[in-house]
Protein backbone atom coordinates (compact mmCIF):
# COMPACT_ATOMS: atom_id res chain seq x y z
CA UNK A 1 0.00 0.00 0.00
CA UNK A 2 2.69 2.56 -0.81
CA UNK A 3 -0.37 4.98 -1.65
CA UNK A 4 -0.84 4.94 2.20
CA UNK A 5 3.32 6.16 2.72
CA UNK A 6 3.01 10.52 2.48
CA UNK A 7 5.70 11.44 0.09
CA UNK A 8 6.47 14.37 2.40
CA UNK A 9 7.47 14.31 6.24
CA UNK A 10 5.10 15.85 8.51
CA UNK A 11 6.63 19.65 8.89
CA UNK A 12 7.75 20.38 12.71
CA UNK A 13 6.86 23.98 14.35
CA UNK A 14 10.37 24.90 13.66
CA UNK A 15 11.18 24.00 10.23
CA UNK A 16 12.11 27.44 8.33
CA UNK A 17 9.91 28.23 5.27
CA UNK A 18 11.24 28.29 1.83
CA UNK A 19 12.38 31.64 0.04
CA UNK A 20 9.62 33.50 -1.65
CA UNK A 21 9.37 33.18 -5.27
CA UNK A 22 8.63 37.17 -6.05
CA UNK A 23 7.84 35.80 -9.79
CA UNK A 24 4.86 34.76 -8.37
CA UNK A 25 3.77 38.05 -6.75
CA UNK A 26 3.08 41.47 -8.18
CA UNK A 27 5.92 43.54 -7.82
CA UNK A 28 5.67 46.84 -4.82
CA UNK A 29 5.87 49.17 -8.32
CA UNK A 30 3.30 48.27 -11.14
CA UNK A 31 2.33 51.23 -12.53
CA UNK A 32 -1.19 50.43 -13.93
CA UNK A 33 -2.35 50.10 -10.88
CA UNK A 34 -1.94 53.82 -10.34
CA UNK A 35 -2.10 53.77 -5.89
CA UNK A 36 0.90 51.52 -6.41
CA UNK A 37 3.38 54.47 -7.65
CA UNK A 38 3.38 55.93 -4.02
CA UNK A 39 2.70 53.37 -1.74
CA UNK A 40 5.61 51.32 -3.63
CA UNK A 41 9.10 50.85 -1.70
CA UNK A 42 12.01 51.67 -4.10
CA UNK A 43 15.16 49.73 -2.31
CA UNK A 44 15.37 46.16 -2.33
CA UNK A 45 14.09 44.30 0.86
CA UNK A 46 16.30 43.27 3.08
CA UNK A 47 17.24 39.32 2.84
CA UNK A 48 17.21 37.84 6.00
CA UNK A 49 17.83 34.06 7.54
CA UNK A 50 14.46 33.53 9.47
CA UNK A 51 14.57 33.22 13.14
CA UNK A 52 12.04 32.33 15.97
CA UNK A 53 10.21 35.95 14.93
CA UNK A 54 9.46 34.95 11.31
CA UNK A 55 8.58 31.05 12.34
CA UNK A 56 6.16 31.56 14.93
CA UNK A 57 2.99 33.34 14.67
CA UNK A 58 -0.23 33.89 16.48
CA UNK A 59 -2.64 30.37 16.70
CA UNK A 60 -6.45 31.01 16.76
CA UNK A 61 -9.25 28.66 18.44
CA UNK A 62 -12.44 27.79 17.53
CA UNK A 63 -14.14 29.58 20.17
CA UNK A 64 -12.52 33.15 19.46
CA UNK A 65 -15.05 32.95 16.59
CA UNK A 66 -18.74 33.00 16.91
CA UNK A 67 -20.85 30.38 15.12
CA UNK A 68 -22.32 32.34 12.20
CA UNK A 69 -18.77 34.17 11.83
CA UNK A 70 -18.22 31.62 8.57
CA UNK A 71 -21.97 32.58 7.50
CA UNK A 72 -22.41 35.73 5.80
CA UNK A 73 -26.08 35.02 4.69
CA UNK A 74 -27.04 34.89 8.44
CA UNK A 75 -24.00 37.05 10.27
CA UNK A 76 -25.76 40.36 9.51
CA UNK A 77 -29.00 39.45 8.75
CA UNK A 78 -31.37 41.91 10.17
CA UNK A 79 -35.23 41.89 8.72
CA UNK A 80 -34.79 38.90 6.07
CA UNK A 81 -31.98 37.33 4.02
CA UNK A 82 -29.54 39.08 2.13
CA UNK A 83 -30.77 39.91 -1.86
CA UNK A 84 -28.11 38.13 -4.50
CA UNK A 85 -27.01 34.91 -5.30
CA UNK A 86 -26.75 32.11 -2.49
CA UNK A 87 -22.90 31.05 -2.88
CA UNK A 88 -20.50 28.20 -1.25
CA UNK A 89 -17.02 28.58 -1.03
CA UNK A 90 -14.90 26.35 -0.11
CA UNK A 91 -11.23 24.70 -0.70
CA UNK A 92 -7.97 23.47 0.96
CA UNK A 93 -5.63 25.80 2.22
CA UNK A 94 -1.78 23.49 1.61
CA UNK A 95 1.94 24.55 1.58
CA UNK A 96 3.65 24.46 -0.95
CA UNK A 97 4.98 20.79 -0.28
CA UNK A 98 0.96 19.78 -0.29
CA UNK A 99 0.15 19.55 3.19
CA UNK A 100 -2.70 20.53 4.98
CA UNK A 101 -2.36 23.84 7.06
CA UNK A 102 -4.54 23.46 9.96
CA UNK A 103 -6.16 25.75 12.15
CA UNK A 104 -5.09 28.85 9.51
CA UNK A 105 -7.32 31.60 10.02
CA UNK A 106 -9.28 32.50 6.82
CA UNK A 107 -10.74 36.21 6.95
CA UNK A 108 -13.12 37.01 4.05
CA UNK A 109 -14.50 40.25 2.77
CA UNK A 110 -16.18 41.70 -0.23
CA UNK A 111 -19.20 43.74 -1.34
CA UNK A 112 -22.73 43.04 -1.74
CA UNK A 113 -24.74 41.85 -5.03
CA UNK A 114 -25.17 45.54 -6.08
CA UNK A 115 -21.15 46.05 -5.54
CA UNK A 116 -21.10 47.95 -2.60
CA UNK A 117 -19.08 47.89 0.25
CA UNK A 118 -20.31 48.57 3.63
CA UNK A 119 -18.05 50.75 4.61
CA UNK A 120 -18.19 54.69 5.63
CA UNK A 121 -15.47 55.32 2.87
CA UNK A 122 -17.35 53.78 -0.14
CA UNK A 123 -19.67 56.13 -1.73
CA UNK A 124 -20.59 54.15 -4.91
CA UNK A 125 -24.45 54.45 -6.51
CA UNK A 126 -24.85 50.48 -5.95
CA UNK A 127 -27.21 49.88 -2.89
CA UNK A 128 -26.65 49.04 0.34
CA UNK A 129 -28.40 45.77 1.41
CA UNK A 130 -29.60 46.17 5.36
CA UNK A 131 -28.99 42.31 5.50
CA UNK A 132 -25.80 41.96 4.46
CA UNK A 133 -22.45 42.92 6.15
CA UNK A 134 -19.47 41.19 3.92
CA UNK A 135 -17.40 39.31 6.33
CA UNK A 136 -17.02 35.94 7.78
CA UNK A 137 -13.87 34.20 9.32
CA UNK A 138 -13.18 30.57 9.98
CA UNK A 139 -10.43 28.18 10.74
CA UNK A 140 -9.54 25.41 8.85
CA UNK A 141 -9.81 21.76 9.97
CA UNK A 142 -7.61 18.88 9.83
CA UNK A 143 -7.62 18.37 6.79
CA UNK A 144 -6.54 22.17 5.67
CA UNK A 145 -9.99 22.35 4.50
CA UNK A 146 -12.56 25.50 5.05
CA UNK A 147 -15.97 26.38 3.85
CA UNK A 148 -17.90 29.52 3.91
CA UNK A 149 -21.79 30.62 2.40
CA UNK A 150 -22.12 34.08 1.37
CA UNK A 151 -23.98 35.80 -1.50
CA UNK A 152 -21.60 36.28 -5.06
CA UNK A 153 -21.01 39.99 -4.83
CA UNK A 154 -21.33 42.32 -7.91
CA UNK A 155 -18.87 43.81 -10.18
CA UNK A 156 -18.16 47.46 -9.14
CA UNK A 157 -16.54 50.38 -10.80
CA UNK A 158 -13.21 52.44 -9.06
CA UNK A 159 -10.85 55.50 -9.70
CA UNK A 160 -7.91 53.99 -11.39
CA UNK A 161 -8.39 55.07 -15.10
CA UNK A 162 -11.86 56.34 -15.57
CA UNK A 163 -13.79 53.13 -16.72
CA UNK A 164 -12.07 50.19 -14.60
CA UNK A 165 -14.17 47.87 -12.89
CA UNK A 166 -13.29 45.42 -10.55
CA UNK A 167 -14.77 41.86 -11.43
CA UNK A 168 -16.62 40.24 -8.77
CA UNK A 169 -14.15 39.16 -5.96
CA UNK A 170 -14.12 38.01 -2.30
CA UNK A 171 -10.94 39.54 0.14
CA UNK A 172 -8.97 36.77 1.77
CA UNK A 173 -6.45 37.42 4.63
CA UNK A 174 -4.63 34.02 5.69
CA UNK A 175 -2.73 33.28 9.26
CA UNK A 176 -1.19 30.23 8.96
CA UNK A 177 1.43 28.42 11.05
CA UNK A 178 4.28 30.89 10.56
CA UNK A 179 4.73 34.56 10.61
CA UNK A 180 6.72 34.50 6.97
CA UNK A 181 3.15 33.19 5.89
CA UNK A 182 0.95 35.89 6.52
CA UNK A 183 -1.10 36.66 2.37
CA UNK A 184 -3.55 38.58 1.80
CA UNK A 185 -5.20 38.52 -1.56
CA UNK A 186 -8.65 37.91 -3.63
CA UNK A 187 -10.55 35.39 -5.49
CA UNK A 188 -12.25 35.73 -8.56
CA UNK A 189 -15.20 33.91 -10.00
CA UNK A 190 -14.45 31.08 -13.27
CA UNK A 191 -16.03 32.79 -16.57
CA UNK A 192 -16.39 36.43 -15.16
CA UNK A 193 -15.31 38.29 -18.38
CA UNK A 194 -13.45 41.71 -16.41
CA UNK A 195 -10.78 39.32 -14.95
CA UNK A 196 -8.98 40.15 -18.26
CA UNK A 197 -8.66 43.76 -17.90
CA UNK A 198 -8.66 44.16 -14.45
CA UNK A 199 -5.23 46.50 -13.82
CA UNK A 200 -5.31 45.29 -10.22
CA UNK A 201 -5.48 41.17 -11.29
CA UNK A 202 -2.75 42.47 -14.23
CA UNK A 203 -0.28 43.37 -11.39
CA UNK A 204 0.39 39.75 -11.54
CA UNK A 205 3.04 38.87 -13.95
CA UNK A 206 2.07 35.01 -14.71
CA UNK A 207 -0.83 33.88 -16.51
CA UNK A 208 -0.69 30.60 -14.44
CA UNK A 209 -0.55 32.52 -11.39
CA UNK A 210 -3.54 34.52 -12.07
CA UNK A 211 -5.60 31.69 -12.57
CA UNK A 212 -4.75 30.05 -9.54
CA UNK A 213 -7.23 32.98 -7.94
CA UNK A 214 -10.09 31.99 -10.31
CA UNK A 215 -12.17 30.04 -8.76
CA UNK A 216 -14.10 27.14 -10.33
CA UNK A 217 -17.85 26.16 -9.95
CA UNK A 218 -17.98 23.23 -7.92
CA UNK A 219 -21.62 21.73 -8.84
CA UNK A 220 -20.63 18.41 -6.49
CA UNK A 221 -19.98 20.95 -3.75
CA UNK A 222 -23.71 23.25 -4.30
CA UNK A 223 -27.04 22.13 -2.30
CA UNK A 224 -29.30 21.46 -5.14
CA UNK A 225 -32.31 24.24 -4.57
CA UNK A 226 -30.05 26.17 -2.25
CA UNK A 227 -26.48 27.38 -3.52
CA UNK A 228 -24.22 26.94 -5.93
CA UNK A 229 -20.45 26.42 -4.99
CA UNK A 230 -17.02 27.43 -5.49
CA UNK A 231 -13.77 26.25 -5.25
CA UNK A 232 -10.80 27.93 -4.80
CA UNK A 233 -7.69 26.15 -3.31
CA UNK A 234 -4.94 28.32 -1.20
CA UNK A 235 -1.02 27.37 -0.99
CA UNK A 236 0.97 29.52 1.82
CA UNK A 237 4.95 29.21 1.36
CA UNK A 238 6.06 25.54 2.87
CA UNK A 239 8.34 24.17 5.33
CA UNK A 240 11.37 22.97 4.19
CA UNK A 241 12.61 19.85 6.63
CA UNK A 242 16.05 20.99 8.41
CA UNK A 243 17.03 17.89 9.60
CA UNK A 244 21.01 18.32 10.27
CA UNK A 245 21.57 22.16 10.53
CA UNK A 246 18.09 23.75 12.93
CA UNK A 247 19.92 26.58 14.18
CA UNK A 248 17.03 28.94 15.02
CA UNK A 249 17.61 28.74 18.59
CA UNK A 250 21.20 27.28 19.13
CA UNK A 251 24.14 26.90 17.27
CA UNK A 252 23.28 23.44 15.56
CA UNK A 253 25.76 21.34 17.28
CA UNK A 254 25.97 21.44 21.17
CA UNK A 255 21.84 20.90 21.45
CA UNK A 256 19.98 18.52 20.16
CA UNK A 257 16.34 19.22 18.30
CA UNK B 1 12.88 15.81 -6.52
CA UNK B 2 9.84 16.99 -4.37
CA UNK B 3 7.31 18.61 -6.62
CA UNK B 4 6.51 22.09 -5.44
CA UNK B 5 3.43 23.84 -5.52
CA UNK B 6 3.38 27.66 -5.96
CA UNK B 7 2.02 29.93 -3.70
CA UNK B 8 -0.95 31.83 -4.38
CA UNK B 9 -0.35 34.85 -5.47
CA UNK B 10 -0.44 38.50 -3.15
CA UNK B 11 -3.65 41.40 -3.94
CA UNK B 12 -3.49 44.32 -2.57
CA UNK B 13 -6.31 44.78 0.51
CA UNK B 14 -7.67 47.58 -1.17
CA UNK B 15 -9.38 50.23 0.35
CA UNK B 16 -11.80 47.92 2.38
CA UNK B 17 -9.58 45.87 4.63
CA UNK B 18 -11.87 46.93 7.82
CA UNK B 19 -14.36 45.34 6.60
CA UNK B 20 -12.94 42.20 7.09
CA UNK B 21 -10.34 42.64 9.21
CA UNK B 22 -11.93 45.31 11.95
CA UNK B 23 -15.14 45.55 10.80
CA UNK B 24 -15.66 48.53 13.59
CA UNK B 25 -13.23 50.60 12.13
CA UNK B 26 -15.64 50.04 8.74
CA UNK B 27 -18.45 51.60 11.25
CA UNK B 28 -20.34 48.47 11.82
CA UNK B 29 -20.78 45.81 14.31
CA UNK B 30 -20.57 42.34 13.35
CA UNK B 31 -18.82 40.09 15.42
CA UNK B 32 -18.65 39.26 19.32
CA UNK B 33 -15.22 38.97 19.74
CA UNK B 34 -13.16 41.73 17.15
CA UNK B 35 -9.13 41.11 17.14
CA UNK B 36 -7.54 44.82 17.81
CA UNK B 37 -4.44 47.04 18.70
CA UNK B 38 -4.86 46.27 22.41
CA UNK B 39 -2.48 43.07 23.39
CA UNK B 40 -2.49 42.92 27.21
CA UNK B 41 -4.87 42.41 29.62
CA UNK B 42 -4.76 43.36 33.60
CA UNK B 43 -2.86 40.06 34.31
CA UNK B 44 -0.31 40.43 31.45
CA UNK B 45 3.33 40.52 32.96
CA UNK B 46 5.89 43.55 32.10
CA UNK B 47 6.41 46.93 31.18
CA UNK B 48 3.19 48.46 29.31
CA UNK B 49 4.20 50.77 26.39
CA UNK B 50 2.52 52.22 23.47
CA UNK B 51 3.42 51.59 19.87
CA UNK B 52 2.23 54.38 17.73
CA UNK B 53 2.88 55.69 14.22
CA UNK B 54 1.86 56.99 10.94
CA UNK B 55 2.54 55.66 7.45
CA UNK B 56 3.72 57.63 4.99
CA UNK B 57 3.32 57.45 1.16
CA UNK B 58 6.46 58.84 -1.42
CA UNK B 59 4.85 62.31 -1.23
CA UNK B 60 4.98 62.50 2.53
CA UNK B 61 1.47 62.12 3.04
CA UNK B 62 0.11 59.72 5.82
CA UNK B 63 -1.69 56.76 4.43
CA UNK B 64 -5.37 56.88 6.14
CA UNK B 65 -6.42 53.44 5.03
CA UNK B 66 -3.60 51.39 6.58
CA UNK B 67 -3.69 48.04 8.47
CA UNK B 68 -0.76 47.19 10.21
CA UNK B 69 -0.40 43.63 12.48
CA UNK B 70 1.86 43.56 15.38
CA UNK B 71 3.77 40.21 16.71
CA UNK B 72 6.21 39.79 19.34
CA UNK B 73 7.65 37.93 22.03
CA UNK B 74 6.58 38.13 25.91
CA UNK B 75 8.42 40.23 28.67
CA UNK B 76 10.75 37.15 28.88
CA UNK B 77 11.59 37.20 25.12
CA UNK B 78 9.40 33.96 24.31
CA UNK B 79 6.48 33.42 21.76
CA UNK B 80 3.63 31.91 22.55
CA UNK B 81 4.09 29.07 19.28
CA UNK B 82 5.54 25.54 19.95
CA UNK B 83 8.24 26.45 17.83
CA UNK B 84 10.08 28.14 20.70
CA UNK B 85 11.99 26.06 22.82
CA UNK B 86 14.04 28.70 24.58
CA UNK B 87 15.22 27.10 27.91
CA UNK B 88 14.68 29.27 31.10
CA UNK B 89 11.48 31.10 29.29
CA UNK B 90 8.40 30.99 30.54
CA UNK B 91 5.24 31.53 28.39
CA UNK B 92 3.01 33.87 29.96
CA UNK B 93 -1.18 32.70 29.52
CA UNK B 94 -2.21 36.51 29.19
CA UNK B 95 0.13 37.34 26.60
CA UNK B 96 -0.32 36.06 22.87
CA UNK B 97 1.75 39.01 21.60
CA UNK B 98 -0.50 39.40 18.72
CA UNK B 99 -2.65 42.43 17.75
CA UNK B 100 -3.66 44.57 14.60
CA UNK B 101 -4.47 48.24 14.37
CA UNK B 102 -6.10 50.68 11.71
CA UNK B 103 -4.95 53.81 10.91
CA UNK B 104 -7.30 57.12 11.58
CA UNK B 105 -9.43 57.97 8.85
CA UNK B 106 -8.04 61.67 9.62
CA UNK B 107 -4.83 61.49 10.97
CA UNK B 108 -3.63 58.45 9.99
CA UNK B 109 -2.06 58.02 13.37
CA UNK B 110 -2.35 54.00 14.79
CA UNK B 111 -1.44 52.73 17.88
CA UNK B 112 -1.01 49.48 19.67
CA UNK B 113 -0.97 48.76 23.78
CA UNK B 114 1.33 46.39 24.20
CA UNK B 115 4.31 45.19 26.95
CA UNK B 116 8.24 45.63 25.73
CA UNK B 117 9.42 42.50 24.83
CA UNK B 118 12.32 40.53 26.31
CA UNK B 119 15.49 39.40 23.74
CA UNK B 120 14.74 36.54 21.58
CA UNK B 121 17.57 33.81 20.61
CA UNK B 122 18.28 34.34 16.85
CA UNK B 123 20.34 32.16 14.63
CA UNK B 124 23.23 29.89 16.29
CA UNK B 125 22.15 31.15 19.51
CA UNK B 126 23.33 34.69 18.99
CA UNK B 127 20.89 36.90 21.17
CA UNK B 128 18.52 39.00 18.92
CA UNK B 129 17.79 43.03 20.80
CA UNK B 130 14.36 43.17 21.77
CA UNK B 131 11.78 43.99 18.72
CA UNK B 132 8.44 43.90 17.77
CA UNK B 133 7.68 42.17 13.73
CA UNK B 134 4.98 44.19 12.01
CA UNK B 135 3.11 43.42 9.02
CA UNK B 136 1.98 46.26 6.46
CA UNK B 137 -1.15 46.28 3.94
CA UNK B 138 -3.11 48.78 2.45
CA UNK B 139 -4.32 49.80 -0.86
CA UNK B 140 -1.61 49.86 -3.24
CA UNK B 141 0.63 47.47 -1.57
CA UNK B 142 0.51 44.94 -3.49
CA UNK B 143 1.99 42.19 -1.04
CA UNK B 144 2.44 42.75 2.47
CA UNK B 145 5.69 44.62 3.70
CA UNK B 146 7.39 42.80 6.50
CA UNK B 147 9.48 45.39 9.23
CA UNK B 148 10.46 45.40 12.80
CA UNK B 149 10.97 47.96 15.53
CA UNK B 150 13.80 47.89 17.61
CA UNK B 151 13.69 50.07 20.79
CA UNK B 152 16.01 53.23 21.29
CA UNK B 153 16.59 52.45 24.54
CA UNK B 154 18.46 49.29 23.96
CA UNK B 155 21.44 50.85 21.80
CA UNK B 156 23.94 48.31 23.03
CA UNK B 157 21.66 45.41 22.56
CA UNK B 158 21.00 46.77 19.25
CA UNK B 159 24.47 47.29 18.11
CA UNK B 160 24.89 43.54 18.37
CA UNK B 161 21.81 42.69 16.81
CA UNK B 162 22.69 40.52 13.66
CA UNK B 163 19.53 41.32 11.84
CA UNK B 164 19.86 44.79 11.89
CA UNK B 165 23.74 44.04 11.32
CA UNK B 166 22.44 43.11 7.85
CA UNK B 167 21.45 46.30 6.88
CA UNK B 168 24.54 46.97 5.12
CA UNK B 169 23.91 51.06 5.10
CA UNK B 170 23.89 51.58 8.81
CA UNK B 171 22.37 54.70 8.34
CA UNK B 172 18.86 53.05 7.00
CA UNK B 173 19.20 50.88 10.35
CA UNK B 174 17.51 53.79 12.25
CA UNK B 175 14.39 53.80 9.85
CA UNK B 176 13.98 50.35 12.65
CA UNK B 177 13.97 52.31 16.34
CA UNK B 178 11.23 53.13 17.64
CA UNK B 179 12.13 56.53 19.76
CA UNK B 180 10.83 56.63 23.22
CA UNK B 181 8.65 59.16 25.20
CA UNK B 182 6.74 59.77 28.40
CA UNK B 183 3.43 61.44 27.77
CA UNK B 184 0.41 61.44 29.89
CA UNK B 185 1.71 58.87 32.27
CA UNK B 186 2.93 56.29 29.54
CA UNK B 187 5.60 55.22 28.08
CA UNK B 188 5.26 55.68 24.00
CA UNK B 189 7.38 54.41 21.02
CA UNK B 190 6.71 56.73 18.05
CA UNK B 191 7.56 54.86 15.00
CA UNK B 192 6.88 56.72 11.64
CA UNK B 193 7.57 53.77 8.52
CA UNK B 194 8.02 55.41 5.09
CA UNK B 195 7.05 53.69 2.16
CA UNK B 196 9.42 55.74 -0.46
CA UNK B 197 11.69 58.89 -0.06
CA UNK B 198 15.19 60.01 1.47
CA UNK B 199 13.69 58.04 5.02
CA UNK B 200 12.46 55.09 3.37
CA UNK B 201 12.16 52.15 6.20
CA UNK B 202 13.87 48.86 6.11
CA UNK B 203 11.52 46.55 4.82
CA UNK B 204 12.60 42.46 4.92
CA UNK B 205 12.04 39.64 2.49
CA UNK B 206 11.56 37.21 5.15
Amino acid sequence: MSDDIPSVPAARPDDEYLMRDPASHPPAFAPGYKTSALRSPRNALISIGQTLSEVTAPAFRAEELGPLDGDLIRNYAKTGLPVGERTIVHGTVRDQLGRPVRNALVEVWQANASGRYRHKKDQYLGALDPNFGGCGRVLTDENGHYVFRTIKPGPYPWRNRINDWRPAHIHFAISGSGWAQRLITQMYFEGDPLIATCPIIRTIPDEQQIRGLIAQLDMAAAVPLDSRAFRFDIVLRGQRATWFENVLQSNGQGEAR
Amino acid sequence: MTPLLRETASQTAGPYVHIGLAPKAAGFDIFENDFGPVLTTAETQGERIVIEGRVFDGSGTPLRDVLLELWQANAQGRYAHAADRQPGKALDNAFRGWGRACSDFDTGMWSFETIKPGPVAGRHGVAMAPHVNLWIVARGINIGLHTRMYFDDEAQANAADPVLALVEWEVRRRTLVGRREQRDGKTVYRFDIHLQGDDETVFFDV
